[in-house]
């Protein structure tokens, strides 16, 4: 069961790469964080109930409804138009990221571990990967922030096919989300739109050696 | 000691942010670097010791916690001017102290933690302190800089966790899942290669962010460039510190397995093209501070050259650490005074400094002659070493490399400082002049100075420590 879940993170992926307006990668990242919460909730059996009951929670409620509802009150609140801008057309993000996963699961059958489940590794690096690309290829910052998000979950991912062992670090892994988005959304990507009038990466090319 | 420190620290945050009152304010940072210097001394007399589990006072986190004392004096003496002479609104007053005693609290105790999850999660803290500072002026530019901190420290400390997350991989395979610094010592002989391969890569991108070597050192460089100077002067030294207290204790465990000589490999490859990106910049740059933070980045190239090289060359890096911790904060918390005359951060606008802030310049004179490492500079001792280290490694075409990228560097840093001093600058009005005591300059005399000593009379403790954080390394 946890495997379907994990798959259809992985399809996910392939949504986000043809969606076309920022809502829809809302929608995705919250998706993820719902799967996430199956994921931790059929996964993680060694660890102690109130800490299970945390994490959960932190999916739950962290990933998958405070930290969309936020980007929407971003989106809103800045004027962002809806579309998210990528530099490269939609059919060539969609081979990208296949080729991604392709080459992660070459790469995790490479791999001779026992201790490491294969499904999880590739899932955690595709997503990874294809955070990593959704920054390199999208113009707006708030797709930025929304390609870090992807990294997380992916991180995350990865954390849980290490966590029944060793709990602390999922809890770490949690620890990173909330820190890094508060730090990113919470503190100034409020401010953003007040002092930059349009949300684009090309604004952002003021500092540099003259 | 240390949870009582913690706490302390935390409450003089929290009250340095609630607070709107100015000698309130003032008393709270005052009371603060009591705190910082307590602490110290309570360390110094528990050497070797463990406290709260996850913290040791061990030679290398004693030696930096002292550095970053001594540095925090300054800090908050230039700290203090700068914010008497920039009579912004009394929110942004506490929140830069706030951040500044939130910044030294989490650098100090990352140095101390002899977990590598604790050290994470300090790190982490101190980047959220430190664009606090960096956004201290809430202008556009400002703004970018501190978002390009904040993304760039974001990815890298997720690059960290990744590391964490492969090494514990690793671990299983010796049947441990301690992932403190001792415990992966103790087992390093069992670590599976490959993940450790994967997490030491991981790790080390992830802490090049804090150090300022390639592939990570762009954030820092605007950070120190729109962060107030006394801030930059602790980002551009005890944050790099931490950054090298990051990479240096997980190069302990990997020097330790087969993969010693890789890892020496990476090691120097970042190395080298952290020098030739600071060489690069320093030739073409004319910012001031963003030259400074160039000069950061071509010093802690060094000092990675000098770990990868083994030998005595693990001693120059533990030295010129600290040593150039004392000189760069001193060339930042001088680069105050030059602003306040010229109002301008371009050398072309910038000139005859000597007439206009004799004291000012001398210490500039001085912190060339101290970065460019010539002697009597203490950092000439450490650098000499790290030449020797890299001579005795059979590294010769590198060493010839890096000394004429040196060269360069020293050539186009001199340009621009003996332009600094002595060509009467681009239209600049000097009718109307503020007037700086000399005593601003005082600090900066006492770091260059200390830095000298250290260098060339080091006291026989000092040398025992540093001696002490590299026992474990395979000599």
């Amino acid at each position: 069961m946890i495997h379907v879940f994990l798959i259809i993170f992985l399809i996910s992926l392939f949504y986000m790469a043809i969606a076309n307006r920022m809502l829809t990668y809302i929608r995705v990242i919250a998706l993820q964080g719902v799967l996430l919460f199956f994921v931790v909730f059929l996964q993680l059996k060694e660890i102690s109930t109130l800490n299970l009951v945390l994490i959960l929670l932190e999916t739950i409620i962290f990933k998958s409804l405070a930290v969309p509802m936020f980007l929407r009150y971003i989106l809103k609140r800045n004027k962002i138009t809806r579309e998210a801008e990528p530099f490269l057309p939609n059919f060539v993000s969609l081979i990208i990221i296949t080729v991604i996963v392709v080459v992660t699961i070459l790469l995790s059958h490479s791999i001779k571990d026992v201790n490491l489940d294969k499904i999880f590794f590739v899932v955690a690096l595709s997503t990874l990967f294809t955070g990593l690309y959704f920054i390199a290829s999208r113009r707006k910052i708030i797709t930025h922030v929304m390609g870090y998000l992807v990294i997380e979950n992916g991180v995350f991912v990865l954390s849980l096919a290490v966590g029944n062992e060793m709990p602390m670090l999922v809890n770490l892994g949690i620890m990173l989300d909330i820190f890094a988005s508060v730090l990113i959304l919470g503190i100034f990507l409020n401010k953003i739109g007040d002092v930059f009038k349009e949300v684009d990466v090309d604004q952002l090319t003021n500092l540099k050696d003259y | 000691m240390i949870l009582i420190y913690l706490i302390g620290a935390f409450l003089i945050v929290i009250g340095l942010f609630v607070n709107r009152n100015k000698i309130i304010n003032y008393s709270l940072l005052g009371f603060f670097i009591l705190l910082q210097w307590t602490f110290t001394i309570y360390s110094l007399y528990h050497f070797r010791t463990t406290e709260l589990d996850y913290f040791s006072f061990d030679s290398l986190g004693i030696l930096l916690l002292v550095t970053l004392s001594i540095v925090a004096i300054p800090a908050a003496i230039h700290s203090f001017i700068y914010i008497e002479n920039h009579p912004d609104n009394p929110e942004t007053r506490s929140i830069y102290f706030a951040a500044l005693v939130g910044l030294l609290t989490a650098t100090g105790v990352g140095y101390l933690s002899n977990h590598i999850a604790v050290t994470w999660i300090f790190t982490e803290i101190t980047t959220l302190c430190a664009s606090a500072l960096i956004y201290h002026h809430r202008t556009k530019l400002a703004l970018e800089g501190t978002w390009k901190y904040v993304f760039i420290c974001a990815i890298s400390i997720t690059f960290v966790f990744i590391g964490i997350l492969f090494l514990s991989l690793s671990l299983t395979h010796a049947g441990s899942d301690d992932l403190s610094f001792k415990n992966l010592y103790a087992n390093s002989a069992k670590l599976n290669p490959f993940w450790l391969r994967l997490s030491f890569l991981f790790i080390f991108t992830g802490f090049t962010a804090k150090l300022g070597l390639v592939p990570m050192f762009t954030a820092g460089i605007d950070a120190k460039d729109k962060a107030p100077a006394p801030a930059g002067a602790l980002l551009a030294s005890v944050l790099m510190n931490l950054g090298f207290v990051g990479i240096f204790r997980f190069y302990i465990v990997i020097a330790n397995t087969p993969l010693h000589h890789w890892a020496n490999v990476v090691i120097g490859i970042a190395a080298f093209l952290s020098l030739f990106v600071a060489t690069v910049y320093m030739i073409k740059v004319k910012n001031l501070k963003r030259m400074f933070a160039y000069s950061g980045i071509e010093h802690m190239g060094l000092v990675m050259l000098g770990v990868a090289a083994g030998g005595i060359g693990y001693y120059a890096a533990i030295l010129h650490v600290i040593l150039h911790a004392f000189v760069k904060s001193a060339v930042f918390f001088q680069y105050n005074q030059i602003y306040r005359i010229y109002q301008n951060k371009s050398i072309y606008h910038i000139g005859n400094y000597f007439k206009y802030n004799t004291t000012g310049a001398i210490v500039i004179l001085l912190a060339f002659i101290s970065t460019s490492a010539m002697p009597p500079s203490g950092l000439f001792v450490s650098e000499f070493l790290i030449f020797r280290s890299l001579f005795e490694a059979n590294q010769v075409l590198v060493l010839i490399a890096v000394l004429l990228l040196l060269t360069m560097i020293i050539w186009a840093f001199g340009k621009n400082i003996f332009k600094i001093l002595f060509i009467p600058p681009v239209d600049f009005d000097d009718s109307n002049l503020p007037k700086i005591s000399p005593w601003e300059s005082s600090t900066q005399f006492i770091l260059l100075a200390g830095a000298v000593y250290l260098g060339l009379n080091p006291p026989a403790e000092f040398v025992q420590l540093i001696k002490e954080s590299i026992m474990l390394l395979p000599h």
